[in-house]
């Protein structure tokens, strides 16, 4: 009884010392922030238009693939990435699987604003413009047009790893994800991303663990929640696009995870039997000396 | 030469030469250890197999690890963790032992404390087991470091630049230490050698030198009584079991560690496969960059109240600097308990509930120490900062107060 006493006041100390230093510590740290909005709600989107997909193949086809390229449409790009780069300052985004990853609002308002839409109207100060021209002199109903083409278009499924590629990787290198051959690089060169972003975009490899599932869904959301005055756009994913992109990280950065799930349980078991067996041994040795 | 005859088994053959069966029955079968103790009597056992642990472990990371500054993050996140079979488990494994290894030493300092164990005749136990905890502070210090993550460096940053506040040395000792002018690949090498090598020998040999000094003192007891171990050693091989006030270390004392052992296993796996990262800072899966300092800097869980002993004096006092007057608190804070034995006046060993000053003396000590832990890793503004510093005072005054209360204590006993 005693010693169940002194049991329980260690494992009193010993929590509240966790508490202190874990759950309390990262809540004093880290702010709360409001939870993601995936309707962009924010945003001049499309305020309920519907559009007509083959008026906007036409517009699409004459705005857009000048510096886009959409491959599944068989307009290829028209640069490799290291020369658009050099020329755009980034690498534009391929728009085969736009009207599936991004939210239609998002898009119909980076359409007409996209500094404003991705809330980077901060960096395009004093004469600096974004490499994508603003629309908004379009009718909104050519603007909903567009959307509902890129839409039409765009796959029905996608691999986590192509969510990740489409969404993230123009600026950002994921190089655990393919540590031998490199194809994980960001597919704009450094210097230009650098030039461009204002520092090199981290590397994503251990994201998963450097920041954790629930900050990056409302980092990726918004940005500038967590980092006031980031260079890095808001890029309007869906919440299942958003999802595949997080759990493409953690395969790449925690992938022995099933491994460690599936193991950790035999363990377990096998130590219980190993407790009750030192416990039964103990009270035979213990028996005679009482 | 020792008479030898032909053996009859292989036991035989050893103990002819070895004297194996006097070495066991010194060592282990009538090494006598009172009856009268508690599951907090464990914590050496447990302690021994975190260690064995961590060097088991420790020799499989080895051999995958990169200790080069372009190389070594890469080498754990990816090459351990990722690619070579077993490597995570072995990473979490030792990351989770290297936490949980300071946890069983605070409670079996705190221990050693409450049943006042460091004192008459047992302060070479206490003393050799302080000298334990700072070889284990340096091995947990420099092992952090490997991953060379964002916070390891720049803990490394800031426990260097400690020394710097030395009179007269101070600046080239740090470099002295660093190898470096700053924390680079020269400091990440020779902590590596630290770590695996020079740290865990002296850790293997201060712990012989532990075990010994409880040979002649013996263990100390949940009521502090003095046993006439002979006598009692006599009652217990007569067979009167039950009447002797102590047992063998093999099989009965070591039955009840086991069974101690098998409980701590369960809580250590659990967080080996399921709360691994609670030892491990999230920080920290950020590479190092010398070029971008982390919104706070804050050591590991277990250094934490320390740590703030050193940031608490955060205002200059009486033309002294905040510097240096945290520096010289810290340096307080680490040698405090390793004079514990000389401080305490007390002529007697009795555990701290029948010592009413020394009683509330600990439990401010467990409070303080708890409060500097929590306070160590919050930033250090505001309401915050002034926490801190009347923790670290009373962290201080603690210290000095000692020879005193302990003094009360016995005169009221009329000692």
């Amino acid at each position: 009884m005693r010693e169940l006493k002194i049991l329980a006041v260690v494992v009193a100390l010993t929590l509240i010392t966790y508490w202190g230093v874990e759950p309390f510590a990262h809540s004093q740290m880290h702010p709360h922030v409001d939870a993601a909005d995936y309707q962009f709600k924010d945003a001049d989107g499309l305020k309920g238009m519907k559009g007509n997909a083959e008026a906007g193949a036409a517009l699409v086809q004459a705005n857009c693939i000048a510096c886009h390229s959409i491959t599944s449409q068989s307009f290829p790009p028209l640069m490799d990435d290291k020369t658009s780069a050099a020329s755009y300052g980034v690498v534009p985004p391929d728009l085969s699987s736009a009207g599936k990853i991004y939210n239609a609002d998002y898009l119909a308002a980076f359409i007409k604003n996209p500094a404003k839409a991705a809330k980077t109207e901060h960096k395009f100060q004093d004469g600096a413009t974004h490499p994508m021209p603003n629309y908004d002199w379009m009718q909104p109903q050519e603007i909903a047009d567009m959307v509902a083409y890129l839409q039409s278009i765009a796959p029905k499924e996608m691999t986590n790893k192509e969510v990740f590629a489409d969404a993230c990787q123009r600026c950002h290198a994921i190089k655990y994800g393919d540590m031998q051959k490199g194809t994980m690089a960001a597919f704009t060169p450094d210097e230009n991303i650098k030039a461009y972003m204002g520092k090199l975009p981290p590397d994503l490899s251990q994201y998963i663990r450097s920041r954790g599932e629930s900050y990056l869904h409302t980092f990726i959301n918004d940005p500038q929640k967590h980092l006031e005055g980031t260079a890095m756009p808001r890029v309007g994913l869906t919440a299942d696009a958003e999802q595949q992109v997080i759990t493409y990280m953690q395969e790449v950065g925690d992938s022995s995870k099933a491994d460690r799930e599936a193991l950790g349980p035999k363990f377990l078991i096998y130590l219980v039997i190993f407790a009750i067996f030192a416990w039964l041994w103990k009270a035979s040795k213990w028996r005679d000396v009482h | 030469m020792a008479k030898i005859e032909k053996a009859n088994s292989l036991g035989e053959w050893f103990d002819q030469r070895l004297n194996t069966t006097t070495f066991t029955k010194v060592m282990m079968t009538e090494y006598w250890i009172p009856k009268d103790i508690n599951f907090l009597w464990a914590m050496g056992v447990l302690l021994a197999v975190t260690f064995k642990i961590l060097v088991i472990t420790g020799i499989f990371l080895m051999m995958y690890y990169k200790p080069d500054v372009n190389l070594a993050f890469d080498s754990v996140n990816y090459t351990i963790m990722q690619e070579v079979a077993y490597g995570w488990l072995f990473r979490h494994m030792h990351g989770v032992a290297a936490s949980v290894i300071f946890l069983i030493i605070y409670i079996h300092m705190l221990t050693g404390i409450y049943y006042g164990s460091y004192k008459k005749g047992r302060e070479m136990i206490w003393i050799s087991g302080m000298l334990l905890f700072m070889t284990f502070s340096a091995a947990g210090f420099s092992g952090y470091m490997l991953p060379w993550g964002q916070m390891s460096y720049w803990a490394a940053m800031v426990i260097t630049n400690l020394f710097g506040g030395i009179p007269l040395i101070g600046d080239a000792l740090v470099v002295w230490i660093r190898g470096d002018f700053n924390v680079a690949d020269a400091t990440l090498t020779r902590f590596f050698m630290l770590h695996v090598f020079l740290l865990p020998i002296s850790i293997m040999a201060i712990i012989g030198l532990h075990f010994y000094t409880l040979r002649i003192p013996h263990v100390n007891n949940q009521t502090s009584e003095d046993i006439d171990y002979d006598a009692e050693a006599e009652k217990y091989l007569a067979g009167n079991k039950k009447e002797s006030k102590v047992i063998p270390f093999w099989p009965v004392f070591i039955s009840k560690d086991f069974a101690v052992l098998g409980i701590f296993l369960i809580f250590y796996f659990y967080l080996v496969f399921f709360h691994y990262n609670f030892a491990m800072d999230p920080v920290n899966f950020d590479p190092a960059d010398n070029m971008v300092t982390p919104a706070h800097i804050y050591p590991e869980w277990y250094f934490l109240w320390s740590y703030e002993v050193l940031r608490g004096f955060f205002f200059d006092i009486a033309g002294f600097k905040a510097f240096d007057i945290g520096l010289a608190a810290f340096g307080f804070a680490n040698v405090a308990f390793l004079l514990l034995p000389f401080l305490d006046r007390d002529p007697d060993i009795l555990p701290a509930h029948k010592r009413p000053m020394f009683f509330a003396w600990f439990w401010v000590l467990m409070v303080d120490l708890i409060v500097l832990t929590v306070y160590g890793k919050l930033p250090p503004t505001g309401a915050n900062a002034w926490v801190g510093f009347f923790a670290a005072v009373v962290f201080i005054l603690l210290f000095v107060a000692l020879p005193i209360l302990t003094k009360i204590d016995a005169k009221k006993r009329g000692a």
